[in-house]
């Protein structure tokens, strides 16, 4: 390459002036782009922080809902404990559900699906996933819940269908990011496919499967639409057990922002609060755990 | 890849006098007395509808290293690929012809690839250890195909003869990617000959390497073809004067209507194909006129 004329590196020309109008032009759009998203956060989780934070309280965590319709006793300290309960229950029902079938899903269509299989799969996972909850949560309300009655089973069940392609999804765009000259090197000494999928291949995608997991329960966590098809008809107290209907935090949110009480529009806010946190942590917990598990690949102890 | 484009002239000679050292250690048997291990009749494979590679035919003999050489694009990866079914995970791949391994006929559907894989190793392009530890890195094959016993003398044997134990002995619980690149590919091969194979197909081992860490796998395929039989392709002519007893010469040909597929011009033994080539297109890329 030539260097004779290195004086235009001092004369900016008028072409170059506008390129570099243009380019800061785009990182601002970018920016400012970036900082929408970034301010309506701010907005959603300030507001409910502000409307909510007064309720928290230890009682608030651990204390069951009265009965409504103020025939519980008056001044008593009443919390969420049964829609957290519930939800727990619930909530950790469907990803043990949804998970293995999604990460098995994930494996046949990217391991051993041909081409035509695999763009199938993949659609109808799409199309599983642009699904309306509510639409699912009928679905489920005519399957399970018009022969045996409402269940955290049965709201177990409508949330894992929804999770099911939030996994299977991730899944699949993390095994496809593994190497192929890995599975090659464990083939070539001899490995049938499914030691080389389970030994090789999937180890090196705990992180972004934890991390696709992660997503799916924090979007289920705040589901409402199929739990009031399944898991809506609840008695007071904290129960545990999955085989009756279980209070859920996005339920109780629903409700209890239909009350007259504005004490419960309070709790309504406090509830969406600490779902926010429950959010917040779970996907920091998933970061750790996939930078954690990357690690351990990488310092290969396994 | 700087080290090894020379001037053509220089080329020839420096290979010639790689040749001439290379003589001194043995004098090749008449190719009748060798044992087969493979004998490849008109082997074609496709992907998709374009023809990779046309009717090739030929031999590789037990312990001895059989080098694939040609330019780039003339079917020397897909072939040897061929000979260990790596060519199935390709959805588009298909292949007519025979390939017989000590007379069974492994392209048959019939025939399970992953038993083709355990007789039949291989060591890649690229060196591609698994994100494991050096140790697992060789045991995990062992222990996948049931080798478990004395599972640390089997480590340490592979790893001796792939000439890397003196350097790692003392890490081998440390990552197998902290290693350099020629150690890595020292590795693989470590990795590939740990399951005792029969045959180790080595696709262009050290096309990535540094001249040292080149030296040092050719020196190991001098030591071990005494226990295994080696495929090496290769583009780097020097490489195949040093290290082959038997070398192919794969070229381009070309259609009629521009289409392009590798074929196998001469296959002969190494002295013989860089001294005395009797097809000129071996001729004219030996001595670097072409390719």
């Amino acid at each position: 390459m030539r260097t004779g004329d290195l004086s235009v590196l001092q004369r900016p020309n008028d072409r170059l002036r506008r390129r570099r109008v243009a380019n800061r032009g785009m990182e601002l759009l970018a920016w400012l782009a970036a900082a929408v998203a970034v301010f309506f956060l701010g907005v959603v989780v300030w507001s409910v922080a502000q409307r909510g934070a007064s309720q928290l309280s230890f009682d608030f965590l651990t204390k069951p809902q009265q009965a409504s319709g103020g025939f519980g006793p008056l001044n008593v300290k009443q919390g969420l404990a049964n829609a957290f309960a519930g939800s727990f229950v619930i909530v950790g029902l469907a990803t043990a559900m949804a998970l293995p079938f999604g990460i098995l899903i994930a494996i046949y269509v990217n391991e051993f699906a041909s081409r035509l299989v695999r763009s199938a799969v993949g659609l109808t996972l799409d199309v599983l996933n642009g699904v309306p909850a509510i639409v699912i949560g009928f679905f489920v309300f005519g399957l399970i819940v018009v022969a045996h009655g409402q269940s955290a089973y049965a709201g177990a069940f409508a949330l894992a269908v929804i999770m099911l392609p939030l996994v299977a999804r991730s899944t699949i765009e993390v095994l496809a990011l593994v190497p192929d000259s890995l599975r090659e090197a464990a083939l070539a000494v001899g490995a049938p496919r499914w030691r080389t999928t389970l030994g090789i291949v999937l180890p090196q995608t705990i992180g972004g499967v934890l991390t696709g997991a992660t997503l799916a329960v924090a979007r289920v966590a705040g589901e409402t639409a199929p739990l009031l098809f399944t898991s809506s008809l609840v008695a007071t107290g904290t129960h545990w057990n999955p085989s009756q209907a279980l209070q859920t935090v996005p339920v109780a949110i629903f409700e209890l922002s239909d009350s007259a009480d504005p004490a419960d529009h309070a709790r309504a806010w406090a509830a969406a609060l600490v779902l926010i946190l429950f959010i917040l942590f779970a996907s920091l917990g998933a970061r750790w755990l996939a930078t954690r598990s990357r690690r351990k690949i990488a310092r290969a102890a396994g | 890849m700087s080290q090894m484009k020379e001037e053509p002239v220089s080329a020839s000679s420096t290979i010639e006098h790689a040749v001439r050292v290379e003589m001194k250690r043995q004098p090749l048997p008449p190719r009748e007395r060798l044992e087969q291990v493979f004998d490849i009749q008109d082997l074609t494979a496709i992907y998709g509808s374009k023809p990779a590679l046309k009717n090739v035919s030929m031999q590789a003999y037990k312990n001895l290293v059989t080098a694939v050489i040609g330019p780039s694009g003339c079917g020397k990866s897909t072939f040897i690929r061929c000979l260990n079914r790596m060519n199935d995970l390709v959805p588009s791949f298909r292949q007519t012809g025979t390939i017989r391994y000590h007379g069974q006929d492994i392209a048959a559907k019939d025939v399970d690839p992953v038993a083709v894989r355990r007789m039949i190793g291989m060591v890649f392009q690229r060196a591609n250890p698994f994100p494991k530890s050096i140790h697992d890195n060789v045991a995990w094959g062992l222990k996948v195909l049931g080798m478990k016993d004395n599972l640390s003398e089997r480590v340490e044997r592979a790893l001796t003869q792939a000439a890397l134990w003196d350097e790692v002995k003392d890490r081998l619980k440390a990552s197998a990617l902290s290693l350099s690149g020629g150690q890595q590919q020292r590795l693989c091969i470590a990795r590939a000959i740990a399951v005792e194979p029969d045959v180790v197909l080595m696709d262009e081992p050290a096309s990535a390497l540094d001249p040292i860490a080149t030296q040092a796998i050719e020196q190991l395929l001098h030591e071990l073809k005494t226990e295994y039989s080696f495929v090496i392709v290769t583009h780097n002519m020097q490489q195949a004067a040093r290290v082959a007893d038997m070398t192919a010469f794969f070229s381009i040909s070309r259609g009629e209507e521009g289409e392009r597929w590798g074929e196998l011009i001469e296959y002969d033994a190494t002295e013989k194909i860089f001294t005395a080539p009797s097809d000129k297109r071996t001729e004219d890329y030996v001595t670097g006129r072409f390719g």
